[in-house]
């Protein structure tokens, strides 16, 4: 019985296809987000000196530091997948419990910042927003879409590696059959590249 | 006795020969981990020294960063031709898109 059942689910299984299909599924993500590159790459062109002064107004230590965070979580995400394949469960747990945390970690800072741009009236359809010339409205635009979005991905990242977190603590990935963390793992780096392209932006730029 | 040989070959999914030999170590990825911080602290350097040095920063560094974490840490350097086919036509497909824009913007 036991063993009918195992047979089936061996021959049915194509961890390349996941694979694969995940990549598709990231392109689709890299595709969304070049939306938004290119349309802050026209605009830019387009009101240099707004953009230059509204990105003077960005907290590039807060930036800086949240690279630092996700560029981290990318390693420990890394580590965590290379252990599970050589069926170091536990290490695998505590890398994925690192990535969980420096998420959170990231996602705090950028509550931070949003809350103090917000308080210095910084806000799309803000009476203070609307007094500034448009390309700074549209800087502001760019930052709060890009950056909110981004942010967005992460929150479904954190959930997506928590709920992996426990399937791993319960053997349902391990080193046999791993293929759905690796796809996790694919996510949360390709989340990060965005985050690497979004620091010059809106961070570096003054 | 042949046949187990024969059955146990394909279900080894682990690929041991990709895996065991040619797969990511530890200190790969921490390796990685160091230059990708290394270039963030390039990158905030020469963006200090003026607005060019900024953009040429954006346009020179990031990348290398992008790719140093999609060939690493996103195991393209360990995958086979189809997947990375994939991935170049699609990041191929996005530097023609701002190739454009950009040509578009110069020659207005």
């Amino acid at each position: 019985m036991n063993q009918a059942a195992a047979i089936p689910a061996h021959a049915h299984r194509d961890d390349f296809g996941a694979k694969l299909g995940m990549w598709l599924f990231l392109i689709t993500e890299m595709l969304l987000f070049s939306g938004l590159f290119l349309a802050y790459a026209y605009m830019r062109a387009r009101y240099p000196a707004e953009f230059h002064h509204a990105g003077g107004e960005m907290n590039a230590v807060l930036g800086v530091t949240n690279t630092l965070v996700l560029l981290t979580s990318s390693l420990s995400m890394g580590l965590a997948i290379l252990a599970i394949q050589r069926g170091e469960r536990s290490r695998a747990l505590l890398g994925l419990a690192v990535t969980v945390l420096l998420g959170l970690v990231f996602l705090g800072n950028k509550a931070f910042e949003w809350t103090a741009e917000i308080r210095h009236g910084n806000y799309p359809g803000s009476p203070h927003l609307a007094t500034l010339p448009p390309g700074e409205q549209v800087f502001f635009g760019l930052y709060y879409t890009m950056t909110g979005l981004h942010g967005l991905h992460v929150l479904v990242g954190i959930t997506m590696l928590t709920v992996m977190a426990v399937l791993v603590a319960r053997g349902r990935i391990n080193q046999d059959r791993n293929v759905m963390l690796e796809n996790g793992g694919l996510y949360w780096h390709l989340v990060d590249v965005v985050w690497i392209f979004l620091l010059p932006l809106f961070y570096l730029a003054a | 006795m042949s046949e187990p040989t024969i059955e146990l070959s394909p279900l080894s999914h682990a690929d041991p020969a990709a895996s065991g030999h040619a797969g990511p170590e530890y200190r790969t990825f921490i390796a990685v981990w160091g230059v990708l911080v290394a270039l963030t602290a390039l990158l905030v350097l020469v963006s200090r020294s003026g607005q060019n040095a900024a953009v040429w920063g954006l346009l020179l560094i990031t990348p290398v960063k992008a790719a140093l974490v999609f060939y690493f840490f996103m195991h393209l350097r360990y995958e086979g031709l189809l997947l990375k086919t994939v991935i170049g036509v699609a990041l191929v497909t996005l530097i023609i898109f701002f190739a454009l824009l950009f040509s578009d913007i110069a020659f207005r």
